[in-house]
């Protein structure tokens, strides 16, 4: 499953942020490795809850810092 | 016994438009100088190049009268012609007064109905609601709607993250009545479970914005808005000349370009490259732009929205003068 998610994810990564999906692995961090900034992880949030129906608070977003963090929120939460 | 009513306007139109930029032209490398930011960092994010920053003798009536003259001059109205002042600010230090009757008296307009507003950036659009449905109500013949603001005095200058968004200047419009209407309906409303999202906190003198929360209302919640605004008015996005959304932020401006679906045909007010964020002047001073620079036209059919604290939101489609 966390396969799935993590294909998912490297989709809206690269679509928002022109991240590389080969780059999407879970131990990347997306402001330091992944140099996506504040904004565009609100793009990530919101194309995230349409993809995998779940809901991501703006204060649960702060705490999201690592692919692997996503990951898990999403399986914990879908 | 019944009470009477006036009778009002069929339709109402803008009939002139004007603005007012402070004279200091503050860019990116500016900053860079005194705060740790830099060009790249903010035409990334904000998509602002350069702002304009008010002088001590460029105060909020300075500048409203400045735009305000400018509009009526543009309006070729007398200021005894105009009955209604509706002022839009967020950015008075002192709030008592109010400086709309200042500014209708500057401006030489006798006596009118004069107050200011505050829906925050949404606060011209808002304010030019207002007007219109006074004069379609009976209640004014023609009315000068300002939006000014000194977000600079309101703002900590060495917080980065506003710091180099926030600007000043006025913007103002004159608008009248008219046998077929050239002013739609205001569609307007507020989420207020995010009234902290930008604010003057108590016992603080300048503004926070939590700048994700703020991101993702405007990116998310507004696209309806801007439908139902096209929509109350009976024109569709192929009918849009001119989109002249609150310059907020460049990406906010880009992504509302590209889920109305505008194309080429569209001209999209990107004045925050030159302006920053203005909040309540920010909307007649992009239209300004566009009209100065030969991009808008007399007659072109704007759609604008205005957003920001409260949260509020107000959007409506227009004629330009």
């Amino acid at each position: 499953m966390s396969e799935d998610i993590q294909a998912g994810l490297a989709e809206i990564l690269e679509e928002v942020a022109g991240v590389a999906p080969a780059d999407a692995t879970p131990e990347k961090s997306f402001t330091e490795d992944l140099d996506v900034d504040s904004l565009s992880m609100v793009e990530i949030a919101t194309a995230v809850e349409d993809k995998f129906g779940v809901a991501i608070p703006d204060d649960e977003l702060g705490n999201i810092k690592t692919v692997g963090d996503a990951i898990s929120f999403i399986q914990k939460n879908q | 016994m019944s009470i009477h009513l006036k009778k009002g306007a069929p339709g109402t139109r803008v009939l002139g438009l004007g603005s007012y930029r402070p004279r200091r032209r503050v860019t990116n490398h500016e900053l860079a100088q005194v705060m740790d930011t830099n060009d790249e960092w903010i035409q990334s994010r904000v998509g602002i190049a350069e702002r304009r920053w008010a002088s001590d003798d460029e105060t909020l009536v300075e500048m409203a009268v400045a735009a305000g003259g400018k509009a009526l001059a543009a309006s070729g109205l007398a200021p005894d012609e105009v009955d209604l002042v509706v002022l839009a600010s967020a950015s008075l230090r002192a709030p008592i007064p109010g400086i709309g009757p200042q500014v209708a008296h500057r401006l030489g307009i006798p006596r009118p109905g004069a107050f200011d507003l505050n829906a925050g950036c949404a606060g011209f659009c808002y304010a030019l609601g207002v007007a219109s449905d006074a004069i379609r109500g009976g209640s004014a013949r023609n009315a000068l709607v300002v939006g000014v603001e000194r977000l600079t005095d309101v703002t900590d200058q060495t917080d980065r993250s506003t710091a180099v968004i926030f600007a000043d200047g006025a913007g103002a419009a004159v608008i009248g009545a008219s046998e077929e209407p050239e002013i739609g309906p205001v569609v307007w409303g507020s989420d207020g479970d995010q009234y902290n999202a930008i604010e003057i906190a108590a016992g603080s003198s300048t503004m926070t914005m939590a700048g994700q929360a703020v991101y993702r209302w405007a990116t998310t919640k507004l696209t309806d808005t801007l439908v139902e605004a096209m929509e109350a008015a009976g024109v569709g996005p192929d009918d849009i000349d001119v989109f002249a959304p609150h310059q907020a932020n460049l990406r906010i401006v880009e992504s509302m370009t590209r889920k109305l679906g505008f194309g080429e045909k569209t001209v999209v007010a990107r004045d925050i490259v030159q302006s920053g964020n203005t909040s309540a002047a920010s909307v007649p001073l992009a239209l300004s732009a566009l009209l100065e620079s030969g991009e808008a036209k007399s007659g072109d059919l704007a759609l604008v929205l205005g957003y920001g604290a409260g949260l509020t939101f107000a959007g409506q489609v227009f004629r330009l003068p």
